[in-house]
């Protein structure tokens, strides 16, 4: 099919190159996922390098009353960027610190989520005999009233759990797991319906005619197809896990009062918000920058995914 | 059930008897069985080694359900088909996995049967990391080796399904097909997709590898010219059923079932002196549903030589000429009075079918 004389055919063939490289070339095409990337990073590195440079205990109440009542309410200074919280503790460093948190719970609870709604839809859309009752469980969770739910497993398991792992870990293990078990069940309607109809397709019947085992023909030729609207849920869940967790932690029913969290931050500024609106605004842009950021890297990475929207 | 033509030295490497393929119909809340549809009822036929058996019908006739019946992607509902003298209609799936390499399928529509994630190189090698421990740079050669031999550039390796033509895509379909050595490949309307420039190419690629690699191909299609080009005997099914299986030139001279004569009748000519004469015969009425055959010959409804013994009885499918099988009343041995009166309508029908 070419005219090169025969040496000049092996240098011009090109061996297969690694895909995640025109994943990455694609990406780097959209503004929007770059600029989301960056942020995201620099937040993220801000909450996890920030703590070591800035040595601030953010729980930190001077225990003298009078020099508590000087330090509180402060606006922003050199000595204290983002000013004081009513109780005088820097608020640079209970950013830093609840930023780790919420982060950490934002992304854990939405790849669990993630994780068992595709696992639920997938078996569901691929399996008949198992479609109608994991389907029914779906509809199950999702008419149950989440917030009832979810106050009732916080209240049941919070103290074994942080006996037998500690405070942070115990209660990190299981607002993750409660807010993952609560929102994976849209994630699992969604990949049914795309399963069912890609299973239809007549490349997954060549697959099958090649012999290739449910599994691998599941991983290999179903999972990539219904990768975009993973990806949506997935950039959506992160925003909703963040804004869960910090509906918990108001209701009293998360991390313990004293421990920072954005959501924390944010509901124990609200009493005064006229009065200080900064301590407000801070975590509250945190909160949007990170669920902007993911949901224009998820975009990003979508386009990038599909090889029919690469190289345009 | 020999074939003539093909003498009796071959050997036969499918063998299908009594092949069903029904699909319930399910009604009510308690998804009870109402029904089937009869998408494939009772057909035999032997595929000799090396040959072309095409299998030609109108649509919805279950031409592709046969097809992927005998490869198993369906289990039959009953009967047996022996590929290269193993029984794989009651085969469990592990054991069928170990013979899925002999058998394989070239789809109909070359866009969807290709995933549109994976690239060229995965999608031929998929067969290969399924069935074969070759080290990535052994897979690789054999991936561009494959490719050579369906005539696709080796830089193409790289690229995805949407970025290639119909026909390029059908012989990525048909690389695939070929990366195992299979020996019996099904053709499932591999050109029904394809213009007709492609189609010629597509072809033309399919008998030579035939001939290089000595494949034998179950060529589904509802291209009666090109089944002639093609094939070297010709079923012709019709509601579910083979209606008349024949030597191609046998069948395409001296059609013997009302059916395959309207069938070819419509065939048009390339010469306009030819097609002028050409005179078609035309069905009245519609294909009965495959849910509700009528009770005795399942083309009695629309065959324009019916009698009432159509009606009645399902004619048997046997054998008339040496090789030439059909399934029809009108040529019962019995049948004194019936029998010289058709056989002269017979020829002139044929006239007008040619």
């Amino acid at each position: 099919m070419t005219d090169l004389p025969v040496t000049d055919v092996k240098a011009a063939l090109k061996p297969p190159r690694n895909q995640w490289l025109d994943v990455w070339d694609q990406f780097r095409t959209h503004k929007g996922a770059l600029v989301g990337l960056v942020i995201f990073i620099a937040i993220v590195a801000a909450v996890v390098i920030g703590p070591f440079l800035w040595r601030i205990d953010p729980t930190y109440v001077d225990p003298n009353p009078v020099n508590m009542l000087k330090l509180r309410n402060q606006g922003p200074s050199l000595a204290r960027p983002f000013g004081t919280d009513q109780l005088g503790r820097d608020m640079l460093a209970r950013m830093m610190a609840g930023g780790k948190v919420s982060i950490a719970v934002g992304l854990t609870a939405m790849a669990l989520s993630l994780f068992l709604g595709t696992l639920i839809g997938v078996l569901a859309g691929f399996f008949r005999r198992l479609d109608g009752p994991l389907m029914s469980l779906t509809d199950l969770f999702l008419s149950l009233p989440l917030l009832p739910l979810l106050l009732l497993m916080v209240t049941l398991f919070r103290d074994s759990l942080s006996q037998a792992l500690g405070v942070e870990t115990g209660i990190f293990l299981l607002i993750v797991t409660a807010i993952a078990v609560t929102s994976w069940m849209h994630t699992a309607r969604i990949v049914r319906g795309e399963v069912l109809a890609l299973k239809e397709r007549e490349f997954v019947l060549a697959a099958r005619s090649i012999g290739t085992p449910s599994r691998r023909l599941v991983l290999r030729h179903v999972l990539p197809n219904v990768m975009s609207p993973i990806m949506v849920s997935a950039t959506l869940g992160i925003a909703n896990a963040i804004i869960t967790e910090s509906a918990l932690s108001f209701l009293g029913l998360g991390f313990p009062p004293d421990f920072p969290t954005w959501g924390r931050i944010l509901f124990d500024a609200v009493d005064q918000m006229q009065l200080y609106p900064l301590r407000v605004i801070l975590p509250g842009v945190a909160i949007s920058l990170v669920v902007l950021s993911v949901n224009y890297i998820g975009d990003g990475l979508r386009d990038a995914l599909d090889p029919r929207i690469r190289g345009r | 059930m020999l074939d003539a033509a093909s003498g009796p030295g071959r050997r036969k490497l499918v063998e299908v008897d009594g092949l069903k393929m029904y699909f319930p119909i399910t009604a009510g809340i308690f998804r009870t069985r109402v029904g089937d549809v009869k998408a494939v009822d009772d057909v035999t036929f032997d595929i000799y080694e090396g040959e072309t058996l095409g299998l030609v019908g109108e649509s919805g006739c279950g031409k592709s359900t046969c097809g992927r019946a005998v490869l198993r992607l369906y289990t039959p509902t009953a009967g047996s088909v022996r590929i290269d003298g193993r029984e794989i209609a009651t085969l469990d799936q592990k054991d069928l996995r170990g013979l899925r390499p002999t058998m394989q399928m070239v789809f109909q529509d070359p866009q969807a049967s290709l995933n549109p994630r994976m690239t060229v190189a995965a999608i031929i090698g998929e067969p290969l990391s399924e069935h074969t421990d070759l080290t990535r740079a052994e897979k690789l050669a054999r991936i561009y080796e494959l490719m050579d031999a369906v005539g696709l550039n080796r830089n193409f390796a790289n690229r995805y399904p949407h970025e290639f033509s119909g026909g390029q895509r059908q012989r990525i379909g048909i690389a695939r097909a070929l990366a195992l050595n299979p020996k019996f490949i099904v053709c499932d309307e591999p050109i029904a997709a394809l213009d007709v420039s492609i189609q010629a190419q597509v072809v033309n690629l399919l008998e030579e590898l035939q001939d290089r690699l000595g494949l034998t191909y179950l060529f589904i299609s509802h291209d009666l010219s090109m089944v002639r080009h093609i094939a070297d005997r010709v079923a012709v099914m019709y509601l579910g059923r083979i209606v008349e299986l024949a030597p191609r030139d046998a069948l395409y001279q001296q059609p013997l079932h009302p059916y395959t004569q309207a069938l070819l009748s419509a065939v048009p000519e390339p010469d306009p002196e030819v097609e002028t004469e050409r005179r078609r015969i035309i069905l009245t009425g519609d294909v009965p549903s495959p849910s509700n055959p009528p009770m005795g010959c399942n083309f009695c409804t629309r065959c324009p030589r019916v009698m009432d013994l159509c009606r009645r009885e399902k004619p048997a499918f046997r054998e008339l000429a040496p090789g030439h099988m059909a399934a029809c009343h009108l040529y019962n041995d019995t049948n004194e009075t019936v029998g010289p009166a058709t056989a002269t309508e017979a020829s002139q029908s044929i006239q007008q079918g040619e």
